[in-house]
């Protein structure tokens, strides 16, 4: 096993732009984020002999047009946390010597699609057979498909689901480059536009531009880079379906359960020894299910714990403090954006930040519950 | 009863073939493992509990219960919003994704665990999709 904090992050970067970008294409976004991490560290495209992005943008597509020579590439494409996963396989590359330094890009034109990858369901794939015919429209109509059977399990009530996007409209108030920043109540999210019952409009992501780009490299020659180290501690990775109708578990990720205690284990930490944590929310059930997968609460108890303010500004567990994919921003594939802010929260430069925070959890999933990616970062290497 | 034209099109395997036969012979035709016995959904030609390739083909009872869904209020071609994209448990066990006809769309009609039986309704004349509706015996059941 890696020993926890032996990698880290020394560069972060987002696009510089972010929400609506019409005069950038698809791998115009990775450019911009990753010249601006590199930026950030002073490295150049010399410096960077590692190279990960998630499929369809596959590494020699980005490596042409960035102008690098990757020892080591991972296209790894599970969705939206594939950059949790690109980074715990940059750590084990890394410290296995396969490659020294590494770019982790995302760019994605979600909102303006120029010359963006298609989303395809192949007719003959067990999805396209199996669920398709049946009238699914993208992730607002599959994502939110287990939330009946989690609201009849525990007994949770619309107003409480409600309350996952008010809460984190106030952390994203917060955040000048939020998209939505004005205030919002449990009633308004309850008026709001019925996309998918039970969901409504601002129970649902964002649709916008935008990217990342992380630069990681040995703790060790970290301490030479401008900026503060991020140490990765622990990671956990995992899959269960491309079908979200084939969960086992309604009420729970299977790929969740398996990542995220994985990570804690590998850093070595308890829940008390997080300051913050990010779970990828692209509709308002997934920190609900985040929450309990992780262990922060007890089966059933997360709506409960966010509607008495645990997760809020000033609250014992803040979560999603940048504002989520609920408010900040959604390209399609947030986990980026989810790491981002805990590498800013980590450094002590978020918007929103977080007192004294040494340890930070991300979260991420991918492909309706397909997926899932959690990192543990810290600011102290142990 | 016929379908709208404009719904996605599932394009069988030869791994899948026996299913969509099944509909079109207004049955749904599981497969369960002879080694472990568990039955399983979607097809695949060996088991996923315990990877045996010894595994057989099953007409299922059609009966279910509504497990979970969302209500879309978007338009999607072949479909008129509000519609309902549904999860099933069916009494053998695996669930499935279909739309629940003759009943109304809404929360109100559309409650989880109330009894389904199937119904098979052409596509065209190879694909016959299995919905299901309210069981007529739920009574007895």
């Amino acid at each position: 096993m890696i020993p926890p904090g032996s990698i880290a992050i020394v560069g972060a970067a987002e696009t510089t732009e972010l929400g609506v970008i019409p005069h950038l294409s698809e791998i115009g976004l990775h450019a911009d984020a990753a010249l601006n991490a590199m930026a950030e560290t002073g490295l150049k495209p010399k410096d960077i002999d590692g190279l990960a992005c998630v499929g369809p943008m596959r590494p020699q597509m980005l490596a042409h047009y960035l102008g690098l020579t990757p020892k080591w590439v991972d296209g790894t494409g599970v969705g939206g946390c594939s950059f949790m996963l690109h980074v715990r396989h940059a750590a084990a590359a890394i410290h296995a010597g396969y490659c020294s330094t590494v770019l982790i890009t995302h760019g994605e034109s979600g909102r303006s699609r120029v010359a963006a990858m298609p989303r395809l369901v192949e007719p003959g794939s067990l999805a396209g057979q199996f669920e398709m015919p049946f009238g699914p429209m993208g992730p607002p109509t599959l994502f939110p498909i287990p939330v009946l059977r989690y609201m009849k399990t525990y007994g949770v009530t619309h107003e409480q689901l409600a309350m996952v996007a008010v809460i984190q409209r106030e952390w994203a108030a917060k955040n000048p480059r939020a998209m939505f920043r004005d205030p919002i109540t449990v009633e308004d999210v309850l008026n709001s536009r019925m996309i998918a019952y039970p969901f409504r409009l601002l129970q649902c992501c964002l649709v916008t531009d935008g990217g990342g780009a992380l630069i990681l490299t040995s703790a060790d020659r970290a301490k030479d880079f401008p900026t503060r180290p991020v140490y990765i501690l622990g990671s956990g990775e995992s899959v269960e379906t491309p079908m979200v109708s084939q969960m086992q578990d309604f009420t729970s990720s299977r790929a969740f359960r398996v990542a995220g205690p994985e990570a804690f284990r590998m850093a070595g930490i308890t829940h008390k020894d997080v300051d913050h944590l990010m779970i990828y929310d692209a509709f308002a059930h997934l920190p609900l299910y985040g929450l309990e997968d992780l262990g922060f609460v007890p089966r059933g108890e997360a709506a409960r714990f966010i509607w008495d303010r645990n997760t809020a500004p000033g609250g014992k567990l803040p979560v999603n403090t940048n504002g989520g994919g609920l408010s900040y921003t959604h390209t399609g594939m947030y986990g980026m954006f989810a790491l981002q802010e805990s590498v800013r929260q980590v450094r002590g430069t978020a918007p929103a930040q977080v007192p004294n925070v040494r340890i930070s959890v991300c979260h991420g999933v991918g492909g309706m519950f397909g997926a899932s990616g959690t990192i543990v970062l810290g600011r102290e290497r142990p | 009863m016929t379908l709208p034209p404009g719904r996605a099109r599932p394009e069988p395997t030869p791994e899948t073939k026996h299913f969509w036969d099944g509909t079109r012979a207004g049955e749904i035709r599981l497969q369960r493992c002879t080694d472990c016995a568990k039955p399983y959904f979607p097809p695949r030609p060996f088991c996923p509990t315990c990877g045996s390739r010894k595994v057989e083909v099953f007409v299922a009872s059609g009966r279910a219960r509504l497990y979970s869904y969302v209500i879309h209020h978007r338009p999607v071609p072949g479909f008129t919003p509000p519609y309902a994209i549904a999860v099933v448990e069916l009494e053998e066990g695996p669930r499935m994704m279909t739309n629940i006809v003759d009943c109304p769309q809404t929360p109100e009609a559309l409650v989880l665990d109330m009894p389904l039986e199937a119904v098979f309704v052409p596509m065209d004349d190879t694909i016959t999709l299995p919905l299901f509706r309210p069981a007529k015996d739920a009574a007895s059941r």
